[in-house]
Order: C-alpha cells, then structure tokens, then sequence
C-alpha cells in the first residue's frame, strides 16, 4: 500500500485536491482511502463518503493535531491495509505551524493556496519545508505574475521539493498528481520509522489546563517576550527565559 | 546550430539574437543589416556560418538563457476518446505564432492544453507525446517553477495583492531576477495603458485597477516578465482590451500562444486553427484568403459597436447608428 501525508493551511484546497487526484486513481482500478485529522470537528468525511471514498476521521480536542496524528498513524496504516487499499492518504489539517505530519519515507505533500499571501510560505514552517511534494492551489483566481511570484517563495523555503499546481474545482493538474502517488515505496507499516521534524516539547502550565493569568502560575516551558520598557517601569518578577532544551530554532 | 541559421533571415536573426550584430560588425558584415529579407545562407560563407553558431552558443551560455530558451513546441499525436488514432500525428508550434483551439465543450480543449503544461509523455489519457525544440524534455519542466512551460491568461483572473502597479510589478521582477527591472516596469506600464484605453497610473493599486484595465496590466506583465514560453489564453473577447495590440506584444516578445476561443476575430487572428473532436485534434487549417476578407469585415463591425458602447457610456441615444 502507498501511504501519502498530506498537510496544509485550513481551507488551502487539501480535500478537493485528494477528491480530485484519488478519482483518477478509482478510475484506474485502484483501492483508495483517507483518513482525516482535524481539532474540533470536520465535515470532510462525509464529503469523502459521497464520492465513494472509504474513510476514517481522529478529533484532536485539545491536543496538537500533529501529536495525536502520531500517536495514531501506525493504527490509521493497519486499517487501510485491513481494508486492502492500494493508496491510503491522511489529510491533516495545519494548525499547528510548529509541527508537520511529514513522516520519513513516506511521501510527503504540502497543500498552500495561492491566496493566501506572500508571506505564508515563510510562515507556516515545518509541513512545506520538511514535504517532497508541494501543490498549489487556486490559481485560476490570481494572475500569472502573483502565481509566479508565490511559487518562487514557496521555493525559497523548500529548495528540493517538486511543486506542483492543481486546481481543486475543476481537477486541472490532479491527474499529473494521481501519477505521482504511485511511485516510490510501499509501506507496511510505519512502526520504527520517525518524523521529518521533531515537534516541539508543548510543555508549559497551560498546556495541561491552567486558566489563570499571571507569573505565579507559569511553570515549565515558558519564555517570556523582551518587550523593551522604557527605563524605570516596574517589572513582575517572574521566571525569565526558562527553556530547558534551548529555545526555537 | 548553423544547420538551423542558415534559413533565418538577417532580421529573424537580429530578433532573436541582438547581440549578433556585434558578431556581423567585427566580421565587416555590417551592412547586412540593410538587407533585413536576405537569408544567411546566401550572404554568409559556410565557415563564418558555423563561427556565428558558436558566438551565439558562447553569448547564451554567458548570459544564461540557452537552456531556457524554447524555439518551438511539437505535438506528437495520441489516441481519439474511442481510441482510435488522432488524425493529427504531429503539430510543432514556433515562438511568435497564434495557434487558436476550437471545437465543443467537453471535446477536450482543456485536455490538449494540459497535456502540454505537463510536456505529456504518452502517461496522459490522450497518450500524446510532448516535445520542446523538437527533443524530449526532462523532468524539470513537470516539477520546477522557474521552468514552467505555460503561463495563463483568463477572465476569472484577478489582482489580489494589496499593491501599487509600482509595487506589484518590482515585486515580480524581483521574483523573476529580471535585469534592469526599471525599464521593464516602464514598457510593461505603457503597453499596459496603450492596451487598455483608459489611462492608470503607476501609484494605483492594483486592486482598483478596472476589469480591462487588469487584463492589460496582466498581458503586459506576462509578456515582458513571465519564464513561460508559452502563453495560455482562454476566453478574453469581453476584456475590453485592444485584443489585436495584444497578441501583437506577444508576439514580439517571443511567446507561443495558444488560444482557446470562440470569437471569431480572435480565430481569424491565429496563424492556424486546431479542431478539436471527440478528444482528438481532427484537424489543423489556416485561414482562407475570403477568411482574411472578412476579418477586415468583422474589424469595423466590431469598431461600430465599440463605438455604440461609447455613446451610450456618454448618455446618448442610439436612434441612429
Ligand atoms: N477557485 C478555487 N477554489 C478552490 C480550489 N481548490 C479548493 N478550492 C475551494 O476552497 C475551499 C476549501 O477547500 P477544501 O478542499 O475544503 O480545503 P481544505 O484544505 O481541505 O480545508 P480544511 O480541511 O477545512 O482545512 C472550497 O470551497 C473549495 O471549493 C482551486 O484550485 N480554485
Ligand atoms: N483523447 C482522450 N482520451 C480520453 N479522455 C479524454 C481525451 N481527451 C479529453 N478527454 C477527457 O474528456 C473530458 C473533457 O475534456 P476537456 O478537455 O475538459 O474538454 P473541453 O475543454 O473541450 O470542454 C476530460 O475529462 C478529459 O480528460
Ligand atoms: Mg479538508
Ligand atoms: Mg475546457
Ligand atoms: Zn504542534
Ligand atoms: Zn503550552
């Protein structure tokens, strides 16, 4: 079975792409599925089901929908081999701009959208730079040079991947893609193999419930902004940059 | 590449290649560029043929545009919906043509196009094969932006970028690494103003831009600063753009265009016209000489009811017209 991570901004066009580029693979004679991660809730399974995808979702609640996408992942791998798949996706949804899904040799692909501003690619760290394979959606909205302008700073924060452009409304580029996602390697299982990224240690007070604001509550992982105060202003004396395991790099 | 020189023109070559007239002038042959229409193959000797083929491979490689640079594009023949063989076996299309597709909806126009941005390998449905400059092209035409083959211009497109012209066209060049970025922004802004009829200036955002006057800004700037060889149009006739001038700038900027149209100016316009049937290219014709009549024709009736238009924005009425 081929296993393909896909990750992305929230609405960058990830759904309508898998929709589109396992349609051709269906056509072809091939098993396909997707199993759909998100935080609260999602509507996506229903849209998989209606065009006969078989499918599977994960809420993360309050955890980092990265983190509960792995504690996951070799159970998601076992169902879809259950089920005899022949191409099973994961879609997850990039809420998390510190982590990525993005798993070792495991074809890995970033869904960004041409609207989404310059400046994104730079932003949304891990789930474009660690991916092999990035898909741009939604230029049948924007100009030439703005599609040419964001391709070229998608490439300068991911310099090896193939970029790809796909339109998820009416599928133009979704059966290059299909392509694609059948080459390279089976996967059996993920078991023993490991992130692309190590997501960060989410690790203070707050992750684990604290509601109350203020210094006396901050334990664990927690730094503190150098908000550069005018001389004479009366600081909390609260903990200073405490980072065990050094800061973001 | 003195085979391929030897039946250019003086002055297909001097387009092509500027720097080529410093080559003919340190040769003492500068006054071939008198005789524009003479071809080089009579008025150079074989050896100084062959020496001007690798002055020029010597320029590109120094300027670094060889490898981008893409003479023409040929479209080998696949298989029809029903699988039978398509009656066209081979198109090659040349920078500075207008191809125009036709034929029904769902007849596969689309499918023609993007068999070519994905430069088809026979792994398409239509099982064509794509070539550029006549070889088979490597993978990096598929999955690299600076190399993509095709670039599209269509009525949907919008600006979206909270810009000025000025901004918005620094902001490309720079993306694009483009040399003297002044310039290139000067001739893109007034071939964009000459397009559009309504004059804009360079401190307008693009967003405020009119729908005419976007289509012009986005032809000019994809003339002059666009990587793609190719140029991609799909149904401008309503842009309110002078739609000849146009395709003029294309041209001269040595783009292939492609247009996908049902307006008959603009089919009449082509060089040639593929038919498209039953996701086969059936057929490729070129205008007839009553064709070219009637495109003068068709010119002034659509210079009446451009005028009609005028009047009626002034608040006249049409009672005569
Ligand atoms: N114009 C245009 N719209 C698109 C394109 N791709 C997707 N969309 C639209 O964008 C919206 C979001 O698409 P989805 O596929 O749901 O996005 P997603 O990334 O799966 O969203 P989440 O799963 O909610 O994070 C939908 O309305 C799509 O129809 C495209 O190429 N062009
Ligand atoms: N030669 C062909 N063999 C198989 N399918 C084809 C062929 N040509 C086109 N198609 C398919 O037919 C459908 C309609 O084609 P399309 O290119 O969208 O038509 P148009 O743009 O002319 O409306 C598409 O799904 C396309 O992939
Ligand atoms: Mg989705
Ligand atoms: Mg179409
Ligand atoms: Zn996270
Ligand atoms: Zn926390």
């Amino acid at each position: 079975m081929r296993f393909v991570t896909v990750s992305g901004p929230p609405s960058s066009g990830k759904t309508a792409v898998i929709i589109k580029t396992l349609e051709h693979l269906k056509a072809a004679g091939r098993k396909v599925g997707v199993v759909k991660f998100d935080c609260l809730s999602t509507d996506d399974d229903e849209l998989y089901q209606k065009n006969g995808i078989a499918v599977r979702k994960g809420l993360a609640g309050a955890l980092c929908p990265d983190h509960y996408f792995v504690s996951n992942v070799e159970e998601c791998v076992q169902w879809g081999l259950a089920e005899g798949l022949d191409v099973l996706v994961s879609e997850s949804a990039g809420l998390c701009n510190r982590c990525s899904p993005h798993i070792r040799e495991v074809m890995a692909v970033c869904v960004i959208d041409n609207l989404s501003g310059t400046g994104t690619p730079k932003k949304i760290g891990p789930m474009l730079k660690a991916a092999d394979l990035i898909i741009i959606t939604k230029g049948d909205i924007v100009s030439q040079a703005e599609r040419e302008v964001f391709a070229a700073r998608v490439r300068g924060v991911n310099t090896k991947a193939r970029i790809l452009h796909v339109n998820g409304i009416t599928g133009q580029g979704s059966f290059e893609l299909s392509t694609v996602w059948t080459e390279g390697e089976e996967t059996a299982t993920v078991e023993g193999k490991r992130l692309r990224f190590s997501m960060p240690a989410a690790l203070c007070s707050y992750c684990l419930g604290e509601t109350r604001i203020g210094s006396d509550f901050q334990m664990g992982n927690v730094r503190k902004m150098d908000l550069e105060m005018p001389t004479g202003t009366k600081t909390d004396g609260g903990p200073q940059d405490f980072t065990p395991g050094g800061g973001d790099s | 590449m003195s085979r391929e020189l030897k039946s250019l023109t003086v002055e297909e070559l001097l387009a092509r290649w500027p720097f080529a007239q410093q080559f003919l002038g340190d040769q003492g042959h500068e006054n071939l560029t008198d005789q524009p229409e003479a071809v080089l193959a009579e008025v150079l000797d074989s050896e100084l043929l062959e020496q001007l083929g690798d002055f020029l491979a010597d320029m590109e490689s120094f300027l670094g545009t060889s490898e981008q640079k893409v003479s023409e594009v040929t479209i080998r023949g696949g298989r029809a919906k029903d699988g039978s063989d398509e009656s066209v076996r081979e198109l090659t299309v040349k920078v500075g043509e207008i191809v125009c597709i036709v034929g029904p909806t769902g007849s596969g126009k689309s499918r023609l196009l993007a068999d070519i941005e994905w430069v088809a390998r026979g792994d398409t449905p239509t099982g064509r094969h794509v070539l550029i400059n006549g070889e088979v092209p490597g993978d990096k035409w598929r999955f690299d932006s600076e190399y993509k083959l095709v670039a599209q211009l269509s009525q949907n497109m919008n600006f979206v970028m909270d810009l000025t012209v000025q901004e918005f066209l620094a902001l490309h060049a720079e993306s694009r690494q483009a040399a003297d970025p002044e310039e290139k922004i000067q001739r893109i802004w007034s071939w964009a103003n000459e397009l559009a009829g309504e004059p804009f200036g360079l401190d307008t955002p693009v967003t405020s831009l009119s729908g005419g006057q976007s289509r012009a800004l986005m032809i000019a700037d994809t003339a002059v600063l666009s990587a793609s060889p190719v140029v991609l149009i799909d149904e401008i006739e309503n842009a309110g753009i002078d739609r000849q001038q146009a395709l003029e700038i294309l041209i001269q900027q040595e783009k292939i265009v492609l247009m996908a149209t049902h307006d008959p100016i603009l089919a009449l316009m082509g060089d040639r016209r593929v038919i498209i049937a039953n996701g086969a290219m059936s057929q490729v014709i070129e205008p007839s000489e009553q064709e070219k009549a009637n495109l003068t024709e068709l010119r002034e009736l659509d210079a009446r009811l451009m005028g009609l238009r005028h009047r009626l924005r002034r608040g006249e009425r049409l009672d005569t017209i």
